[in-house]
């Protein structure tokens, strides 16, 4: 109430103010002689000329500055949206060089391209069967807004990644998975069907049995096939909107392997490493699994009373871009020996709902500024279980050994094979390391592409900003296979990013 | 739950307040002009709130089909809030009254024949609210739109006699004067930014005018402290302003 009447106040001062203000300039306007007079009025004119061109149309209004996830690379592009097929359908028969857009969460380049076109706006439920939990909408619906509709009515994404603000457009070009991806696989083993708009503007349906050379193709194709118009998911049912979570401490590496085997009947696991830590003690940090909880196993009356709806959390937000001094050698070294030295030594049993088990970082907005200005990326790559420890023992060590390229935070998970033209998934051990932006890491990350390649490893692309041709051709086995079928659809390449023709697919 | 009829739906500042409304546990019905292009917003109402929502067709200028309108619309509403309206041309308008009749008639005549009905059935209830969307141009007529500014300061007059007449009723008359907002009816329009409201914050104001009962309610805030210093610049200064 208070700051209320405060702000009235100093309104009410403002425009009396103003009104004193104007009359002064009318009184003076009129006394004063010609000279002074004309000077006001070229001096107003030109303040008000200033206004106008400020408002003025932009040139170009489409012409945008935007960069993914990771800040890097900042393009100017021209945006399109479209809530409608018939808008659509003239952008993809008038452009060239274009990719569709998402929320942008991917880290690199994937999702830039000259002309980008936007599915934000086509975000419609189309359907929603409550008894199968079957439902059907729009690429641009969030994954956010998938839970909110679902989770109090008992159902629940099979395949969610670290974030739910990805659309679902998103979620299939890069055939997305998440903490379950060892036991329930990617986002597209879940999909009923899907339509896209190809290059030539015609609309194909598509499934696991309907057209699935497409299918194949458009699942983790990045985007490169077309736009993913709408698609039908199938979900899984769930008690309560909490996971029942243990978090065990891990020691070195040949403990964390053990540990991830022994949970391979959990649905959800995932490990976090303290990547700064050397020899013996290498591969420390914790490994956190889950399960769904039932209701008699929630933690308090609150939560058995309304099981399906969780409080809502505080949002926090990192409003600025931080000085690239924040994140330094000293600082990641500390953060990362706390974050293991916190941990008590058994395991650790908790109820959490499902935002602090699946988002712990949804919950502060903006937070990949805390890389300052010049952005950073995420080098995620995977290799084959048997040489896992020997692979990863290598990556770390030579990453020790630069001391400039310290890695912030070090995800661990196991996986297994995954399906579609481009699968990140094999059976084997990823690990996701995200770096600051700075001079000669590229440079630096181009030597570990050569080891992943050595123990037949590879990298996810949507998190890529950098990998060169012949590591992506190499690494990944159906690259042929894919390049044809993205030509046979769209001839004269269409759709094409930035990262599409960094790799060779269409260049 | 509450029922609320949404005239005009199809405008952006229509849907947001369908989307709000529907959020907060109201059902709605979206009418408009060639209804059947809001199934599917009906739709993803339905499914995103678990509320009803129906589209009905209906044309504000097609007065004499008003009252069969209103009689087909089941169950009564508890809120009408009436969005449609017409920019249109100020400069053809002056020189066409065909251009000059369509705001007219749009704003205002349209809106007389719709609520006059609207009013009659909530006074017999003795319940009910009624929003209607005018606009700042109402309030002080300018070069650029006034003829599309005195269909709307005939609007807000006319909602301002109503909730005179129905306060007795129990019925709760609101009048919102949008500022510029970011919508079709002002696409390549160059908008001043801070000033400029997205339809989704007309339609909070929308919102919390109608819980709190509230008369009149401008959108964004600060446009009440605008308007009040744009009505106060003396005749013989504004003629001479180029606004
Ligand atoms: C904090 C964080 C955590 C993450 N955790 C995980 C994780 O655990 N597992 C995981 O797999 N990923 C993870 N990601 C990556 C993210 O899930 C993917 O990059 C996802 O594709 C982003 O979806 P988006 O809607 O933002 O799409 P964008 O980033 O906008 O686009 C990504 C790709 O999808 C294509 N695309 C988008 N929409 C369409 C469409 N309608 N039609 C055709 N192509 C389209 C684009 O062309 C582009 O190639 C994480 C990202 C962040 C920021
Ligand atoms: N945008 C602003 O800056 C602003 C500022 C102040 C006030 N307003 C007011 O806000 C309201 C909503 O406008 P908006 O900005 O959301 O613009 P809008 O999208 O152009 O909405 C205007 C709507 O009115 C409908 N309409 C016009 N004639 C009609 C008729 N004869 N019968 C039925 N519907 C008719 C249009 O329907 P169709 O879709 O069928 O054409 C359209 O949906 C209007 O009353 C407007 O005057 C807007």
């Amino acid at each position: 109430m208070i700051k209320i009447s405060n702000t009235v106040k100093f309104l009410a001062v403002l425009i009396l103010g103003s009104l004193a203000g104007i009359i002064g300039i009318l009184l003076l306007v009129s006394r004063s002689d010609k000279e002074t007079r004309r000077g006001i009025k070229q001096k107003g004119q030109e303040f008000m000329n200033k206004i106008r061109s400020a408002r003025e149309p932009a040139a170009e209004p489409n012409l945008k500055k935007i960069s993914n996830w990771g800040n890097y690379p900042q393009v100017q592009v021209k945006f399109h949206e479209f809530e409608d097929i018939e808008t659509l359908r003239r952008l993809v028969d008038q452009s060239e060089q274009m990719i569709a857009r998402g929320n942008g969460r991917c880290y690199g380049d994937s999702a830039l391209a000259p002309q980008v076109i936007s599915s934000l706006r086509y975000n419609k439920f189309l359907a929603f069967d409550r008894d199968k939990g079957i439902i059907r909408c729009q690429s641009g619906v969030l994954l956010s807004e998938i839970l909110d509709v679902i989770v109090p009515q008992g159902w629940f994404l099979p395949v969610t990644p670290g974030t739910k603000l990805i659309t679902v457009g998103g979620a299939i070009a890069s055939d997305v998975h998440g903490k379950s991806q060892h036991k329930a696989g990617n986002f597209s083993d879940h999909l009923i069907d899907m339509e896209i708009m190809v290059g030539d503007g015609s609309i194909v349906r598509c499934s696991h049995t309907e057209n699935t050379e497409l299918f194949l193709t458009t699942c983790g194709g990045m985007g490169l096939t077309g736009v993913i118009l709408n698609a039908t998911m199938q979900l899984i049912p769930i008690e309560t909107a909490y996971i029942r979570q243990e978090s065990i401490k891990i020691h070195n590496f040949d403990h964390m392997m053990d540990i991830f085997e022994e949970s391979e009947d959990w649905s959800y696991s995932l490990a976090w490493i303290d990547c700064l830590a050397q020899g013996q003690q290498l591969g420390r940090g914790y490994l956190m699994r889950g399960e769904h909880a039932k209701v008699d196993e929630l933690a308090t009356v609150k939560q058995r009373q309304n099981p399906l709806v969780p409080k809502k959390r505080l949002k926090l937000n990192v409003p600025f871009n931080f000085p690239s001094f924040t994140l330094n050698n000293y600082t990641i070294t500390a953060f990362n020996t706390a974050l293991y030295l916190k941990h008590p030594n058994d395991v650790v049993k908790s109820i959490v709902d499902y935002d602090t088990f699946f988002y712990p970082l949804d919950t502060v907005q903006n937070w990949n500024r805390i890389y300052g200005k010049r952005g950073f990326t995420q080098y995620q790559f995977i290799l084959p279980k048997s040489v896992s420890r020997e692979g990863m023992h290598r990556i770390l060590n030579r990453i020790a050994r630069s001391r400039r390229y310290v890695p912030f935070v070090a995800v661990l998970k196991l996986y297994r094979q995954q399906n579609g033209y481009l699968p990140f998934g094999i059976e084997g051990f990823s690990l996701a390391l995200d770096f600051a932006i700075k001079p000669g890491l590229f440079e630096f990350l181009d030597e570990l592409d050569q080891i992943v390649l050595e123990y037949g490893g590879r990298l996810y692309l949507t998190k890529d900003v950098r990998m060169n041709k012949t590591m992506f051709t190499q690494s990944y086995p159906n690259v042929e296979r894919f390049i044809n079928n993205v030509r046979d659809l769209d001839h004269g390449h269409k759709f094409k990013s930035f990262q599409s023709d960094r790799v060779g697919i269409t260049q | 739950m509450k029922d609320v009829l949404i005239l005009g739906a199809a405008s952006d500042i229509a849907k947001a307040v369908a989307y709000k409304f529907a959020g907060e546990g109201c059902n709605v019905v979206l009418a408009a002009r060639n209804a059947a292009r809001l199934t599917e917003t009906a739709t993803d109402i339905k499914i995103r709130h678990q509320v009803e929502a129906t589209t009905a067709e209906f044309d504000a200028l097609d007065f004499a089909g008003h009252a069969a309108f209103y009689e087909a619309i089941k169950p009564k509403p508890d809120v009408v809030v009436l969005v449609f309206g017409y920019l249109g041309d100020q400069k053809k308008a002056q020189i066409d009254f065909a251009e000059a009749e369509q705001i007219i008639d749009t704003n205002y005549t349209g809106a007389v024949s719709i609520l006059n009905i609207v009013a009659n059935e909530f006074e017999r209830r003795r319940a009910g609210t009624i929003i209607g969307i005018s606009s700042v141009a109402g309030d002080r007529g300018r070069g650029s739109n006034y003829i599309y500014g005195s269909a709307k300061a005939a609007l807000t007059a006319y909602l301002s006699g109503l909730r005179n007449r129905l306060a007795k009723s129990n019925v709760q008359v609101i009048t919102v004067k949008p500022g510029f907002v970011r919508t079709k009816m002002t696409q390549g329009l160059p908008l001043p930014g801070p000033v400029t409201a997205k339809p989704a914050q007309v339609a909070d104001d929308v919102f919390k005018a109608y819980r709190k009962r509230t008369d009149q309610v401008y959108s964004l805030w600060m446009w009440r402290y605008l308007m009040l210093i744009i009505r106060n610049i003396p005749e013989p200064i504004f003629k001479k302003m180029s606004l």
